[in-house]
């Protein structure tokens, strides 16, 4: 059997934990091999390790049957070892050439040759059917084109065998398929692909055979045709998954958030939220099903004071807050579980306790005449983190040293203790696993059987179908659609995302 | 193991390796080492007088530094302590010669003007920060000159005719005091020192204890989160900078009500602001450190002064040797550094 890519026994140790124990990844040429394993599974360590970033302390690396030592990434250059990363690595003012050649630009006498990049990216672009101009700028095109433009980076440099990190955490269902695609017209081409991710989907649609992590440990490697997405959650999470989570019909009771007529600018000055009315009642859940960048952002910040509106209302339970200051506005009942948990949702620096009570810290019994008190604080951190089964060493542990998923829970405890009439939910389980993902939804659906009014924001149509009990699609700002989840379809939707079909909802949607 | 010895043990060794590379430069110069030492030993321990002159050193030393590292836990640069400190000087200077008053209110009444003068210099880069993003670097650097300048002319032409120094301060508002002096042999040690610790304390009980503390680190480490949270940016940043200029205020305070007595015109900076930076960066920006970075920076100072006197070292070759020293202990991290990599070295 040929194996391009050969991991033999793999150990990891970091101080204090084993990230990752005894793991074999072979990759067959021609092949797309998945790389399935919840958050802090060990995924993103064993490629550190490929690439050349960790030393492993025990195992083997073969690359072409050839032990190889990859000391550091320009090793695994030089082995064809590409990486797409995901959060792509580029200069928005340059064009798709420049990027391109970045680091490795063939000069002559100090002068770039810049016309004959431009013949090489165009012809690799052809041949791997990538339509990518390389002469446009970079903030000028799609996330999408952006990712094919990483990908030929990565081609560009002569790789064989291409790393995709979470690809399709950035992309619309539409731009998901092209990328399938291909995908699939790399491994024609005779390129190997490793793909970390832990949407299943994705690798039952796309891939040769998959290999699960779980906790540091190679669980095995299974072939995707003998499998099905069960049975890998499963071998993932090391238990049963619940993929539909159940829930009754919605009640919904008055209405507790309305949004009237309002337009709000972005940072750039641009109008991103235009005439937008929606409501939400108490007991139940609207989904805001949109495209990134179609002013969902925006309307968030509205609503939660961190960012001004221009016209129009908003009211909770009947009052208007719009430009109030945050905190006004937390305290008449709104809760914000933030898109970017690392810039708005937490002090990575603070202990885990003290990002608990981030928002309440002033208030009685956590201070007192401006003087907190911190075993009232732990206290209460104490209590959340058990009850939303937070995994910390303890509560004094700084944020940033948990992983994403318990960071989110967190989160999602401090703004779900607070008990607020109203909980926007911005990409809550954006880069979380099966497990954790379960979990929050099955906190939001409890928000609203306790009678709460819950606003989910999501550019996972999954998610959006699955837990919403109305669904309102965004486009350029605007409300153009609201539909009943299960009414209508993830094409459909797909396409009132792109603009291409609008339904009319009037000033005001009713519940 | 490491981890828990470096808090110790590199300040030490980075001292120790500062000691080392001041004796080689005497030693190139054609001066014993040896004796230069033990005269900076004995500078600072040698009788009473030396070490009443050490502590009164140190004392300016605390709370520039609490200024510098009150900032910077919150986020701010806080270069403009040197200013601060001049203008806090000449108003605890002001109030000591222009009030008759009994010495219960005069004193702490110039002690707290002093601060106030500090804290309102901090405001306007804090202000200009808050409201227009404009770095606070910039603005407290030039503010700086302006202190010097604007302070050098109040004494000459506002406060006396021409003269290049204040009058002295009333009885009443002075931190010297007969018994600390009597008790170091005739040194200028004053009540400053205890001025220091408190503000040493003020300044853990307000980070680590208060809602307020909670907000500036809160603000200084993510802005975002911080308004996400409900808490009023700006009005932390500029907070922030006035409680560190208060401390810079109190420094100046202490130069003008308990060393000096008076104002006078200077040519240059003291550099007592600027050193309170290597003194934050030093003691870990926590107020038990700096107290202890103070001590050893001060000390080093006062105790340098003994060395031209018993040696035949001149005085230039001994502030490159404190220079020296200052620059390997304040160092540390790149020492950190090196013992890192042969840590690792060792491992492999």
């Amino acid at each position: 059997m040929e194996y391009v890519i050969e991991m033999l026994n793999i150990r990891k140790e970091f101080p204090g934990i084993v990230a990752n124990d005894n793991v074999t990844l072979q990759v067959k040429k021609g092949e797309i091999h998945a790389l399935l394993g919840e958050n802090g599974a060990g995924k993103t360590t064993l490629m550190n390790v490929l690439f050349g970033l960790y030393q492993p302390e025990k195992g083997e690396i073969r690359v072409n049957g050839e032990p190889v030592k990859i000391t550091n990434p320009n090793i695994a250059n030089d082995l064809g070892i590409g990486m797409v990363h995901q959060h792509f690595m580029l200069v928005d003012p340059f064009t798709v050439t420049e990027n391109i050649i970045l680091g490795k630009e063939p000069s002559k006498a100090g002068k770039i040759n810049l016309k004959d990049a431009s013949k090489k990216v165009r012809e690799l672009s052809e041949r791997y059917h990538l339509s990518v101009d390389p002469d446009a700028k970079i903030k000028d095109i799609s996330v999408g084109m952006q990712q094919r433009v990483e990908i030929l980076k990565t081609l560009y440099r002569g790789a064989e065998i291409l790393i995709f990190d979470e690809p399709t955490a950035v992309l619309t269902p539409q731009e998901i398929k092209e990328l399938m695609i291909i995908m699939k017209s790399l491994v024609n081409e005779g390129k190997s692909i490793i793909l970390i991710t832990h949407k299943l989907k994705e690798i039952m649609e796309v891939c040769d055979r998959v290999t699960v992590m779980r906790k540091g440990v190679g669980i095995g490697t299974v072939n995707v045709s003998e499998s099905d997405p069960n049975s890998l959650a499963s071998l993932m999470v090391g238990r049963d998954v619940v993929f539909k989570t159940e829930k009754k019909e919605a009640a919904p009771a008055d209405v507790v958030l309305d949004i009237n007529g309002i337009s709000v600018k972005d940072a750039r000055g641009i109008q991103a939220v235009n005439q937008l009315s929606l409501s939400v009642r108490a007991g139940e859940i609207v989904g805001i099903a949109g495209i990134d960048g179609n002013g969902q952002t925006e309307l968030v910040e509205a609503i939660t004071g961190l960012r001004k509106t221009i016209s129009g209302s908003i009211k909770i339970n009947g009052k208007e807050i719009q430009n109030l200051k945050p905190r006004k506005i937390s305290e008449s009942g709104v809760g914000h579980i933030p898109e970017d948990r690392h810039k708005h949702g937490l002090v990575l620096d603070y202990s885990i306790g003290e990002n608990i009570v981030l928002q309440t810290y002033y208030q009685k019994p956590l201070s007192k005449s401006g003087v907190l008190n911190y075993s009232k604080i732990f206290d209460q951190a104490r209590n959340i983190i058990a009850e939303y089964d937070v995994r910390t060493p303890s509560e004094y542990t700084p944020a940033r040293a948990l992983s994403g998923g318990n960071q989110q829970k967190a989160i999602i405890g401090r703004e779900v203790n607070r008990n607020p009439d109203l909980l926007i939910a911005a990409q809550p389980t954006r880069g979380l696993d099966v497990g954790a993902i379960e979990f929050i939804h099955k906190r939001l659906i409890e928000q609203r059987d306790n009678g709460k009014a819950v606003l989910l924001i999501s550019f996972e149509l999954d998610e959006i179908l699955n837990v919403s009990d109305r669904v309102a699609v965004i486009y350029e700002g605007e409300i153009v659609a609201i539909v009943n989840p299960r009414e209508t379809t993830e094409q459909e939707l797909g396409l009132m995302m792109a603009g291409s079909k609008r339904m009319e909802v009037g000033g005001k949607s009713r519940g | 193991m490491v981890k828990k010895m470096s808090g110790l043990f590199i300040p030490i060794l980075s001292v120790v390796l500062g000691l080392l590379a001041g004796a080689i430069i005497m030693l190139v110069s054609g001066y014993n080492p040896v004796d230069a030492y033990i005269a900076l030993f004995f500078g600072v321990f040698g009788d009473s007088y030396f070490l009443g002159e050490a502590i009164r050193t140190v004392t300016p030393y605390i709370l520039a530094g609490l200024a510098v590292a009150f900032a910077f836990r919150t986020g701010l640069f806080n270069i403009g302590v040197e200013g601060q400190l001049l203008v806090g000087w000449l108003a605890a200077v002001w109030v000591g010669i222009t009030f008759e008053l009994p010495m219960l209110i005069h004193l702490p009444l110039a002690i707290l003007v002093g601060g106030l003068a500090g804290a309102l210099w901090a405001f306007i880069p804090g202000l200009l920060k808050a409201k227009f993003r404009v770095h606070e670097v910039i603005v407290s650097i030039m503010l700086n000159y302006t202190a010097l300048h604007v302070t050098n002319y109040i004494i000459s032409y506002v406060l006396t005719d021409k003269l290049d120094k204040t009058n002295n301060i009333f009885e009443t508002a002075t931190l010297r005091s007969p018994f600390l002096s009597g008790l170091t042999d005739g040194s200028r040690l004053h009540w400053g020192i205890i001025v220091a610790m408190i503000c040493a304390i003020i300044m853990w009980f307000i980070l680590e204890k208060t809602t307020t503390g909670f907000e500036l680190k809160a603000v200084g480490f993510n802005q975002h989160a911080s308004e996400y949270a409900g808490m009023n940016v700006n009005r932390n940043i500029i907070m922030s900078m006035v409680i560190s200029g208060a401390f810079a205020g109190f420094a100046g305070a202490m130069e003008g009500l308990g060393t000096f007595g008076y104002a006078s015109i200077k040519g240059g900076f003291t550099g007592i602001g600027f050193d309170g930076i290597a003194v934050a960066l030093l003691g870990g920006n926590t107020a038990i450190g700096v107290v202890l970075a103070a001590f050893l920076f001060g000390g080093l100072k006062a105790g340098a002064l003994n060395i031209p006197v018993e040696t035949p070292i001149p005085n230039e070759i001994v502030d490159i040797v404190i220079a020296l020293i200052i620059f390997f202990v304040a160092s540390s991290y790149f020492i950190r550094w090196i013992l890192n990599r042969i840590n690792k070295k060792g491992v492999k």
